[in-house]
């Protein structure tokens, strides 16, 4: 997706020459999102339903190159090598390699019937065991896990969220408005095992049962782990680039090397770029919300446009990077709305409606505002757009 | 002219595109998304940008 939209912002910006994609999943570009709602419950539904349309823009002087992993990048050749071997040579390198989920945190012992969700296959082979009757155990109570347990309990799977955290979604939009999403999970039959991890799986050749922590033994036929992602980016160690979580950029999406210098034709974008937010502070951090892919994509085209006509980029990188982050969620009939970075806070105070219906909540590091988060109210929540400008940019 | 077609079986009235193309698209006193289904030529990259950042994917803009 970010890949999709910095082509696109570079096609926007002028820039007319050829572009090649190079993919490791088998598939065109295509919205997570419905992953673990709307395709995980629609039997049939496939790439068609959520594949991102192509602009004519990009209908000529596109290359796919897809099923292909990139391997490995020489800055100093510009060329980056995939799987099955061959160059691809640049003049300026889009990294939007993305994310992957955790892996099991204990031993998986090659058994079957665990599951993870990211991509397309694994939304469809999930999908195959969500059965009716099922139990279903998800490990982790961010929002994939808790999307995928509003979609199992929906379709009629017995369901048991185990969670390190003492409430869903806590990091994300904090204990109030976590306790009624667990509120909510629990009214439709999803029970929650808080303060827990697995100590162990029963099984044999598919796991039958998981043991946790506290010695609590569940009957288990999938096994679904959401305990949050790792970026790719292994394929960059001997880049030269700073990977040290997520590839490090400047306020142009240029990476960074290791020796702090930035690279003009290499840029980073979506889920695996990190860069400091002026909106809120000077700390580089990678941000996994879903407008970010947009929003760096579409800063990133500009630059790349600039930097392959020739221009000077400095005045465009020194400008800044700003977006406002969001997200939104849907879980049985509340649909959360949020801008801002709510998990910088240190304090949240619901200012309008009632959780257990709709209602508004803001959150605060020290005195500064630096999210708002609802459930359903979106016009009150769409107003705080505006209020996450700091004076220094205005 | 550029046509719009949002599906409204898809739409969650999250209202994202507002901001980016309100001339368009608004939220009314119900927080119900309403939309012109026209717009000038001039106006693509808005509309472009409004059904980019739709979190349900569900605005079609094509140049009539």
């Amino acid at each position: 997706m970010a890949g999709l939209r910095t082509a696109e912002g570079a096609r926007r910006a002028g820039y007319t020459g050829p572009i090649t994609f190079l993919g490791a999943e088998a598939h065109a570009p295509y919205n997570r999102p419905p992953l673990s709602k709307e395709l995980l419950q629609t039997e049939g539904q496939g790439h068609a339903d959520v594949a991102f349309p192509i602009r004519s823009a990009l209908e000529e002087g596109v290359t796919w190159v897809l099923g292909r992993a990139a391997v490995s990048l020489d800055t100093a050749r510009t060329v980056v090598v995939d799987d099955a071997g061959d160059e691809h040579p640049y003049s300026a390198l889009v990294i939007a390699t993305g994310l992957r989920p955790k892996p099991l945190p204990i031993d998986d012992h090659g058994l079957g019937g665990i599951h993870v969700l990211r991509t397309l296959d694994d939304a469809v082979a999930l999908r195959e065991v969500l059965r009716p009757g099922a139990n279903v155990v998800i490990l982790g109570s961010g929002f994939v896990g808790c999307e995928i347990a509003a979609t199992a309990a929906k379709n009629g799977a017995t369901v048991s969220v185990v969670t390190q955290s003492r409430v869903p979604l806590l990091r994300a939009v904090g204990p109030l408005l976590g306790a009624e999403i667990r509120r909510r999970h629990e009214e439709h039959g999803v029970r929650f095992f808080t303060g827990e991890s697995l100590f162990g799986l029963v099984g044999d050749p598919a796991v039958e049962r998981v043991i946790l922590t506290s010695g609590v033994m569940l009957e288990c036929d999938v096994l679904v782990v959401a305990v949050g992602s790792d970026p790719n980016i292994e394929w960059l160690a001997d880049s030269g680039l700073d990977v040290s979580d997520g590839v490090l950029v400047d306020g142009g999406l240029r990476a960074v090397g290791v020796d702090g210098r930035v690279n003009p034709d290499v840029f980073a974008v979506g889920d695996v770029a990190r860069y400091p937010n002026p909106l809120f502070d000077d700390v580089a951090r990678r941000v996994e919300h879903w407008n970010l892919p947009t929003e760096t994509g579409k800063r990133a085209g500009q630059l790349i446009a600039a930097h392959l006509a020739g221009e000077d980029c400095e005045p465009l990188a020194a400008a800044g990077f700003a977006p406002l982050p969001s997200f939104w969620s849907d879980q049985y009939d509340a649909h959360l709305l949020a801008f801002g970075m709510t998990y910088l806070a240190d304090r949240s105070e619901l200012v309008a409606g009632s959780p257990d219906d709709e209602c508004v909540v803001e959150f605060y590091r020290g005195d500064d505002l630096v999210g708002v988060c609802g459930i359903g109210m979106r016009s009150a929540v769409q107003a705080y757009r505006t209020r996450f400008a700091t004076p220094a940019l205005q | 002219m550029i046509k719009i077609d949002v599906d409204m079986d898809k739409c969650q009235h999250y209202g994202q595109c507002v901001f980016e193309a309100p001339e368009v698209f608004q939220l009314n006193a119900d927080d119900k998304l309403e939309y012109q289904a026209e717009a000038p030529d001039e106006m693509l990259a808005d509309l472009e940008a409004a059904a980019d950042v739709c979190p349900m994917q569900a605005i079609l803009i094509t140049k009539a």
